[in-house]
């Protein structure tokens, strides 16, 4: 991956949100990069910019929010600066989007074949009968028994699991570069999430995609995604590979999220959790926003810790990290 | 769907029938139709043959029987003033009406989805805020005001339109209708217009109010990260589905529009039934008045049963006979 262009490189990305009560620093200075067939997962709590660094990518960040600075670019190309009608190019074909909620991704008053046929005919030139052709077995790929059938279904007459099939092989008919899936599996029961996850996995090893797996839930990550980026206030505070980071977290925050988790605790012990609250981001002071609710937090906190890397591989913006003393639970 | 049309028609011949008892004795009540058709230096004989050629000197209970009987095999009575045929009155005058009823809701579809449009996906356009403060107007200013100055703009001061009157009547494929000539178009612009107003503000609010909620929806942006042109998703992803509150809306206003295009047609004096219902009520001229209501009563179900029927196309989620609960 070195020594080849990445699928996707984001660097220095901020997205603000300039509302009539101040600015919103809904993603402040995050870098990263996908290679091809790689899993990142993004990781954090709600509010904490995982998705609009999503929607930052493809463009498709509502106003008042605005990509104000850094650089995004897929296989080279620069995404920040390109036009309405190459990121329309992009959007579907090359960077294809899975929402949360497959309730709501599909338009209910079309077909699924009208809008399976719509996307594959956005982006190339073909008649109907043979996009409809190409809608039909990418239903069949992501598991979606007799497809013919279903195409020609409405969104209402199919289960959530079913939706959300649809909706990922929508994301993959064209055969995309980079796929972001925006917590793609909250919405759904255990048995479908972990089906999905498969089918999701397995499709990306078929066709060498890069898959960016936006959640809150490390126990799905932690199966799925090769490394890992650990949102906070906007900013990435730790990454590293998936094992190595959970393994051994560094930042007080990513061991906090860890011992969340409800099936680190004990019987009859109680559960553990990060202290206090999310911070707003409507004009966040500097200095490490996590300091508030930290407890290795000292007075140098008050200053924005700069990204370290520790280790080969491992990112973390953090004065105090945690050692293995105070990992012991 | 058989038995959902079934179910429609008979609920309605319930609410036909209430209707025709409120409104039977509710105009017995009003006043007699002997004091307007006579002569007022009449003698008393003349009264008492009047008031028996006209079956009025019954019990108003067998004058509702003897009503009841004929309207089922079609008759309604004749009417008092003219002698003919109460039902055959209401709907000579019937195509003049629907006519003036289509091209206003033709009107509010045309003008009211644009710019409804238009004002949803440009909220803070200053357009967009001309447009809403001018609904607002369209919905303030009562019909008969805005009527006559219409007459006073275009027909008084300009000169531009005829003020009154259906003009030249055409014959196409069995439908006369005077929007097939230039003067008959001519004369229903102002008239349409103006009944056509109030709906055009309904529609813009209700296009504009959907194109809001619409646009943040996540198949909306769904459909933007599947990279489909804007074109599509405003026309075929957004416009869809606003759509069904507007057609639900506009299929029962179109029952609303026949039914009180009253006050437009004797304005702009429209020969069509809401004239004919004023001259009626004001002789009292009650098996006019009760055919017209039935008339509109059996038009109100008719629509309702289009307006669902179509309302199950839009949206599939609402097919008929296809939910079982």
């Amino acid at each position: 991956m070195t020594d080849q262009v990445p699928t996707l490189e984001v660097v220095d990305l901020a997205t603000h949100f300039f509302t009539k009560a101040g600015i919103v620093k809904a993603v402040d200075g995050v870098s990263f990069s996908v290679g091809a067939g790689e899993v990142v997962g993004l990781v954090g709590e709600s509010g904490s910019g995982k998705t609009v660094t999503g929607f930052s990518i493809v463009g498709l960040v509502d106003p008042p929010g605005k990509v104000v600075s850094g650089s995004i670019r897929l296989k080279g190309e620069d995404l920040v600066h390109a036009n309405a009608e190459r990121l329309r190019e992009i959007r579907g074909n090359q960077v294809a989007m899975i929402f949360q909620d497959p309730m709501m991704t599909l338009n209910p008053v079309l077909r699924i074949d009208t809008q399976m046929i719509e996307a594959v005919r956005a982006h190339r030139e073909l008649n109907r009968a043979a996009a409809r052709e190409i809608a039909r077995n990418a239903l069949g790929q992501v598991g979606i028994p007799s497809p013919n059938e279903r195409l020609k279904a409405y969104p209402h007459q199919l289960s959530g699991g079913m939706r959300q099939r649809v909706a990922i092989a929508i994301a993959f008919v064209n055969k995309p570069d980079l796929i972001i899936a925006d917590e793609p599996t909250t919405a759904l029961d255990v048995t479908i999430q972990a089906q999905i996850i498969h089918e999701a996995q397995t499709l990306c090893r078929q066709t060498g995609t890069a898959l960016i797996w936006i959640t809150h839930d490390l126990a799905v990550v932690a199966g799925l995604a090769d490394r890992i980026c650990v949102m906070y206030a906007g900013r990435i505070v730790e990454a590293g590979p998936s094992d190595d980071v959970l393994d051994r977290p560094m930042h007080p925050y990513t061991a906090g999220l860890i011992g969340s988790v409800p099936t680190h605790n004990k019987r009859g012990e109680r559960l553990r959790q990060i202290p206090g609250m999310t911070p707003s981001l409507l004009n966040l002071p500097p200095g490490c926003a996590f300091r508030s609710r930290c407890a290795n937090a000292q007075s140098n906190c008050q200053q924005t810790p700069d990204e370290t890397t520790p280790f080969d591989g491992r990112r973390l913006r953090c004065h105090h990290p945690m050692t293995a003393i105070e990992r012991q639970p | 769907m058989t038995a959902f049309v079934i179910r429609r028609l008979l609920q309605s011949a319930v609410v036909v029938f209430v209707m025709s008892l409120i409104v039977f004795f509710g105009v017995n009540v009003v006043g007699d139709p002997v004091d307007m058709l006579i002569n007022p230096e009449a003698d008393q004989e003349d009264i008492e043959r009047a008031i028996r050629a006209l079956g009025l000197d019954r019990p108003i209970g067998e004058q509702y029987f003897y009503f009841v009987k004929g309207a089922l095999s079609g008759d309604f009575g004749r009417s008092f003033i003219f002698g003919e045929p109460a039902l055959k009155l209401v709907l000579q005058r019937m195509p003049a009406t629907f006519e003036l009823a289509f091209t206003a809701l033709v009107m509010a579809i045309v003008f009211g989805i644009p710019l409804g449009l238009y004002a949803g996906l440009r909220p803070n356009a200053l357009s967009s805020k001309t447009i809403m403060a001018g609904s607002i107007l369209g919905f303030s200013l009562p019909t008969f005001w805005v009527g006559l100055m219409l007459i006073m703009v275009f027909a008084v001061m300009l000169g531009w339109l005829p003020a009154t009157g259906r003009g030249e009547v055409a014959t196409i494929l069995g439908i006369s209708s005077s929007l097939f000539t230039l003067d008959g178009l001519s004369h229903i612009l102002l008239p349409a217009f103006n009944l056509a107003l109030l709906k055009i503000s309904l529609v813009i609010r209700l296009t504009r109010a959907g194109t809001r909620e619409a646009i943040y929806q996540d198949y909306i942006k769904f459909a933007r990260a599947k990279g489909l042109s804007e074109n599509r998703i405003i026309f075929v992803h957004l416009l869809k589905n606003i759509l069904i509150p507007v057609v639900t809306v506009l299929g029962l206003e179109f029952g609303n529009l026949v039914a009180f295009s009253v006050v437009t047609e004797t304005i702009f004096a429209w020969p069509g039934m809401g004239k004919l219902l004023i001259d009626s009520i004001q002789q009292l001229d009650r098996p006019v008045i009760v055919a017209y209501l039935i008339v509109i009563v059996l038009l109100f179900v008719l629509i309702n049963l289009i307006v669902d029927v179509l309302y199950s196309v839009l949206d599939p989620r609402v097919r008929i006979g296809e939910s079982q609960t």
